[in-house]
């Protein structure tokens, strides 16, 4: 590659680079108070769906073995 | 995206545009750190501690030749789809550990797997660089392999892929260092993600209900959030300090976790735009390979290097139980649909169902 071809290149990644720094710079953002809340909020509502977290019954976990059961 | 494009100026210099670069780049520090008014573990203090963990094994797959590389739930919460690197993939009922299905791949090291929505196709891909779909059958007898469908064609190795909300779009990550989305029917490249500057290791789609989003994490250590539409990177985050293995979205789209080579895994919000957790303790020195959160997003499952499965409370940053059983790195780690187990694969050529 001829060295003006490599600088434009490199200008043009130098372009790019700015353009999505712009993009970014410029979003709108939230506190990180907030965003906790939110994230808190978010746990405890769906905490009582959350069979890893609440433990659900043997027999009502496909994977967990249920016992043997004898039929006298 | 027109409005913010850089006009070409004359007098465009590397250096002016550098300069710019670093401008905005401490631009963008300063409005993070504007909005940095507390830790997440600090707001979660006034919440109640998780009490003790007992999840064990319940399920272990045998059946691959060698290391399995990744693993995928299908929707009806029992089966799973696994691939190897031997260039196995097979399809397991994790309720019975039967196998069902299973497929000979052309190229070994199938870092890549995905089960299609509806049940009826699996994707997979690695070394040969292209995402193929494979329709089941149910006739047990039936050659998968010539119903084999190719969809997606890298320059590099496929390091993931999944399905978008249908069977008919295939969003793909790979080691050329692109993302891109491709119609499964046509094999037509529908969008292509450019900006990380070396290869693309994971991704994952935002859930259906925050819109049309993914996150993508790669060797350049940084994750990059993308507008599937216009395939522009909306965000970006670069604080670890090495590769980032995996990328998970919390259950409600605000944030999402990755982890890395550099032993950590971290909490990223996106409405704050950034990094809002780090899951570490000095006693782990062995990089995440894979991570998920539990249902209700207050646990994170990681699998590391160093054999071990390590379980973070999400909130407040400690680690509340370590699971032991796999003989060699955990590869692959995913909750199944519904939270009641998640599924672990290992280059200890197995699976385990852990609930």
């Amino acid at each position: 590659m001829s060295s003006k071809m490599q600088s434009s290149n490199n200008i043009a990644q130098a372009r790019r680079t700015v353009q999505q720094l712009r993009i970014e710079a410029n979003i709108e953002r939230i506190k990180v108070s907030k965003a906790s809340a939110d994230l808190m909020h978010y746990c405890s509502e769906h905490a009582k769906y959350d069979p890893l977290l609440m433990g659900i019954p043997t027999s009502e976990n496909p994977f967990k073995d249920k016992k043997p059961c004898t039929i006298l | 995206m027109a409005a913010q494009e850089v006009a070409a100026q004359p007098s465009d210099t590397l250096a002016t545009l550098k300069t710019e670069s670093e401008t905005l780049k401490t631009k963008l520090e300063e409005e993070r750190a504007k909005l940095h008014d507390v830790e997440l573990h600090q707001v979660a203090e006034k919440i109640e501690a998780l009490g003790q963990f007992v999840m064990k094994t319940r399920r272990t797959l045998k059946g691959h030749g060698n290391k399995v590389l990744c693993m995928d739930w299908c929707k009806d919460k029992r089966r799973i789809v696994s691939s190897s690197q031997d260039g196995k993939v097979i399809v397991w009922d994790a309720f019975t550990t039967n196998k069902e299905h299973a497929v000979t791949m052309p190229c070994t090291w199938v870092m890549a797997c995905a089960y299609a929505p509806s049940g009826c196709a699996v994707a997979c891909g690695g070394l040969d660089n292209k995402c193929s779909v494979y329709p089941l059958s149910l006739d047990k007898n039936e050659n998968l392999a010539a119903k084999k469908k190719s969809v997606a064609m890298h320059t590099n190795y496929l390091s993931a892929c999944c399905f978008t909300n249908s069977d008919m779009q295939i969003l793909t990550s790979s080691g050329d260092g692109t993302c891109a989305l491709w119609d499964v029917e046509s094999g037509q490249m529908l969008q292509s993600f450019h900006g990380h500057a070396a290869d693309v290791l994971c991704l994952d789609l935002a859930p259906s209900e925050t819109g049309n989003t993914f996150v993508s994490g790669g060797c350049d250590k940084k994750a990059c959030v993308w507008d599937m539409r216009t395939g522009q990177c909306v965000q970006s985050f670069e604080t670890h300090e090495s590769d980032i293995n995996s990328v998970r979205y919390y259950p409600s789209g605000d944030a999402f976790a990755s982890g890395s080579d550099d032993a950590t895994c971290r909490l990223y919000d996106l409405r704050a735009d950034r990094e809002v957790a780090i899951y570490s303790k000095e006693s782990i020195i062995f990089g995440a390979s894979s991570v998920d959160f539990s249902l209700s997003g207050r646990l994170l499952f990681g699998g590391y290097n160093d054999y071990t499965i390590n379980v973070w409370d999400v909130l407040k940053g400690t680690r509340v139980s370590i699971l032991f059983g796999h003989e060699n790195r955990v590869s692959t780690l995913r909750v199944s649909p519904d939270g009641t187990a998640f599924c672990s694969g290992s280059w200890d050529h197995t699976l385990r169902i852990w609930a």
